[in-house]
């Protein structure tokens, strides 16, 4: 079971990810995107945009990687299929775009077990080059904890 | 290209209607690399006591906010996006959920130079985001 002490735990991307075109294209099918900005690089060029953009939501990928780390932590020991996503917000600091080179650091920084239930806060701060880039504040229920 | 004139409370920017399938759970899972197979797993589910496969809860909240980004034309309006995941999305293994989603502007505040764009996301009548905010530049 999920105890209070990994609140303050940190997680960080082991290696730099390297932000392809295609990924971020694959991303915004995914999210039934039909912006031509997000999904073709000329439509990007000629809406005035370097190239295809990140979708709001594409720093998820990033998120992701770092929970991964968290829940193969053997001193937190979660089964992944017992957690259910309950809050997530995003501040944007800049655009993310093919090219970036982004790291990301999740910080446990909440615990509350509620019935059967375990409310977990984290955040997760990416950045480019040590710049911030955007900042994600999640909200987990670990469900079936006692 | 971008619409932000004369935003007012109330006024709905933007109305779409979007089908979830199994298919989009597991694409999304490849995009995004969130396999928990609780969303393409009718066993898993079944066996952490859940009503079905689920959506996503990122699948629903990416998909409710890119019609406003392709709305507001510079991706980088955008400043920040928020939601609570109130109700599961159960998705079948065939057949489709139609997922309808609403932009309408929630307020306006002149002097930032900023309107909070309330996000209305329902299945069959239903609401399941909560406070689905997102602030962008007017």
């Amino acid at each position: 079971m999920v105890s209070e002490s990994i609140v303050g735990k940190t997680y960080k991307t082991a290696k730099s990810y390297l932000v392809g075109r295609e990924k971020l294209i694959e991303f915004a099918k995914a999210i039934h995107s039909t912006n031509p900005a997000l999904l073709d690089a000329d439509a990007a060029q000629a809406a005035g945009l370097d190239d295809v953009v990140g979708p709001a939501t594409f720093s998820v990928v990033m998120q992701q990687q770092v929970l991964n780390q968290f829940l193969a932590d053997p001193d937190v020991g979660i089964d992944f299929a017992n957690v259910v996503h309950g809050e997530q917000k995003f501040e944007y600091l800049r655009q993310v775009k093919a090219g970036d080179l982004l790291d990301a650091v999740l910080t446990v920084n909440s615990y509350k077990a509620v019935g059967t239930n375990v409310m977990l806060g984290a955040e997760t701060v990416i950045t480019s080059g040590g710049e911030p880039v955007i900042t994600a504040t999640s909200m987990l229920f670990v469900r079936n904890e006692s | 290209m971008t619409n932000s004139k004369k935003l007012e409370v109330g006024q709905v920017l933007i109305t779409r209607d979007v089908d979830f399938t199994r298919d989009s759970l597991v694409r999304y899972a490849g995009a995004s690399g969130d396999f928990n197979q609780i969303h393409y797993r009718d066993d898993v589910a079944a066996r952490v006591g859940l009503p079905g496969v689920l959506a996503h809860g990122m699948l629903t909240m990416g998909t409710a906010i890119s019609p406003l980004v392709e709305w507001l034309g510079d991706p980088a309006r955008l400043l920040s996006y928020g939601v609570r995941f109130t109700k599961p999305i159960v998705v079948p293994a065939d057949g489709a959920v139609a997922v309808h989603i609403e932009a309408v502007v929630g307020a306006v505040d002149e002097e930032a130079g900023t309107a909070r764009i309330d996000l209305k996301v329902s299945v069959e009548g239903e609401m399941v985001l909560g406070k689905a905010q997102a602030v962008i530049q007017i």
